[in-house]
């Protein structure tokens, strides 16, 4: 837990002191403000989905953005070496790298926070949906982040660790889609495992248990197969 | 301190440790030495939990690097060769972030630091990035990192590569002194820098041992071939055509001033030289014995195959 602390720490540190998480929350920020402000939901309903709504799909191409570095420059820069020869498990400098970005992706969408605050004192909105909104956005924006952080194990090269991940998340955003093209039984198993099928559960004010047991499902599967590919890389 | 038996590690298909046995007693300072790609930094790393090995066993400290690979990272220091940095922290961040991760505490941390700064006269740099100091500056704080947790055995991979000769002079006495209290195990291409620094080598090519003693006593195995050097004032042809007809003798160089007369094994031709030297009406200026340097042992052992295989 100690060594877990530190490496976000460190992490946290870095990502304060490189251009990088200023740029992404910078846009991200400018870009659901402006959903959030063109949106007629913001008018008519007085919620938040405009912004809900812009800010999944952004957390999708933002978080690999921010999680790229994480190993990939590690490797290239040979400071994994230092990781992998100080006395900390493997799955400790992960969880410490996820943890890391944890961090800055809270703080970034803390800082949306106020968008309800504003309907807040313009109008009377229902603080229902807007929390589970949050958390929604929250799940998914972690479950993105394990897969970002997976993809950076997987090279030295940050650029390609932010297209896999990119491609990872898009394949598991857009996978429900397909099953309206596919056999039923079939199409409701792939379904199952589709990034956006229980968003507009949590947009609607509804805590599924099955969306949170999914979203935290999969930030695990790729914690696990981040530890195992930084464990490979020994036995190369 | 340092135990390895029958290593081996295969990148793929390619062989790079092939299964080597060798052990460093607790105080030692020991030489790890070899050419480039001899598989000195694959052994180092497979010692610091870096790698894991493909086949054989190896304890560092009393620990298992597999089984207690956490322990035996414990109590390990590592300079690694590329000297792993983080560039966008200060020496004092760096320090710390690499204590906290061995396990120091708060307090110990903040003595530590002191300790190693000074040990290693980064005093003036402690609040720089890391990633503006020169080279040299960088070497002292991976030398800094390595011994911060105070490991009873330290790995220093090429520790004076690409460093200024006085840095260097400064590093190699520095590792002398970790190593008074200390195991360490240091690879090296530098020849005359094991012998400045180490009591005991290890020579390592294409992933094979291929010597390991104290210096004295493997220049005595080697030099069973004698060396002397002389001086001669006479046409330097006939003098060199004379030489190597005399029994014994079987190489003879010419570097334009003095003559280097390898001899058999077994064979002291010194009188004989200065006999046919005088017979022919030189004058014979020096005559000394040339001890085997380990530079010439380096070569003798590491391009032996080589030289056999031309020969068949």
């Amino acid at each position: 837990m100690r060594n877990t602390l530190a490496i976000a720490g460190k992490e946290f540190k870095s990502y304060l002191a490189s251009p990088m998480a200023y740029v992404v929350t910078g846009i991200f920020l400018a870009a659901t403000g402006f959903f959030f402000g063109t949106s007629p939901s913001t008018y008519i309903e007085t919620s938040i989905n405009g912004f809900l709504q812009a800010g999944v799909i952004l957390i999708l191409l933002f978080a690999p953005l921010l999680t790229m570095r994480l190993l990939a420059e590690e490797r290239k820069l040979g400071t994994i070496e230092l990781l992998l020869t100080a006395p900390v498990r493997d799955s400790e400098v992960i969880l410490g790298k996820f943890l890391g970005s944890v961090f800055v992706l809270t703080v970034m969408l803390a800082l949306t926070l106020y968008y309800p605050l504003l309907l807040n004192i313009f109008g009377d909105p229902d603080i229902g949906p807007i929390v589970t909104g949050y958390i929604g956005l929250l799940l998914i924006g972690y479950t993105a982040l394990a897969i970002g952080i997976f993809a950076s194990s997987l090279t030295s090269n940050q650029i390609v660790a932010a297209v896999v991940a990119i491609g990872i998340l898009l394949a598991l955003y857009f996978v429900g889609f397909a099953s309206t093209f596919l056999p039923k039984a079939l199409g409701d198993v792939v379904s199952y495992f589709s990034l956006s099928r229980y968003f507009p559960d949590f947009m609607g004010g509804i805590i599924d248990t099955r969306g949170v047991v999914y979203y935290l499902s999969i930030t695990a599967l790729f914690i696990f197969l981040a530890v195992r590919s930084l464990e490979n890389s020994r036995w190369s | 301190m340092i135990k390895v038996e029958n290593l081996t590690k295969y990148y793929g298909e390619r062989l790079a440790v092939d299964n080597i046995s060798f052990s460093v007693e607790k105080g030692e300072i020991v030489g790890f030495l070899g050419p480039n790609a001899a598989g000195k930094t694959t052994t180092m790393r497979i010692l610091t939990g870096f790698l894991a090995p493909t086949r054989g066993e190896a304890w560092v400290a009393g620990y298992n690097i597999l089984t207690n690979s956490l322990e035996a990272r414990q109590r390990t220091g590592y300079f690694a060769e590329s000297v792993p940095l983080y560039t966008d922290m200060t020496v004092r961040g760096y320090l710390s972030f690499l204590a906290k991760l061995r396990g120091l505490d708060r307090n110990r941390i903040k003595a530590r630091i002191e300790d190693v700064v000074e040990t290693c006269h980064l005093e003036e740099y402690i609040d720089v990035l890391i990633g503006k100091l020169s080279r040299g500056f960088r070497q002292r704080v991976g030398i800094a990192q390595a011994i911060i947790h105070e490991p009873e055995v330290l790995i220093m991979d090429e520790p004076t590569v690409g460093i200024d000769p006085i840095q260097v002079a400064m590093t190699r006495q520095l590792i002398k002194e970790l190593g008074k209290e200390r195991t360490v195990l240091l690879s090296t291409h530098i020849l005359p820098e094991v012998s400045i620094i180490c009591e005991r080598v290890i020579i390592i090519h294409e992933g094979k041992i291929v010597a390991q003693d104290s210096i004295e006593n493997l220049s005595s195995v080697v030099s069973g071939v004698k060396r002397f050097r002389l001086e001669v004032n006479g046409p330097s042809k006939q003098i060199t055509e004379k030489l190597r007809r005399l029994p014994g003798v079987v190489r003879i160089r010419y570097d334009g001033s003095t003559y280097t007369v390898e001899c058999a094994a077994g064979q002291d031709p010194r009188s004989k030289i200065s006999e046919a030297i005088i017979q022919s009406g030189w004058t014979l200026l020096s005559l000394e014995a040339v001890e085997m340097s380990l530079e010439d042992i380096f070569l003798k052992l590491t391009t032996h195959e080589e030289t056999e295989g031309k020969q068949e």
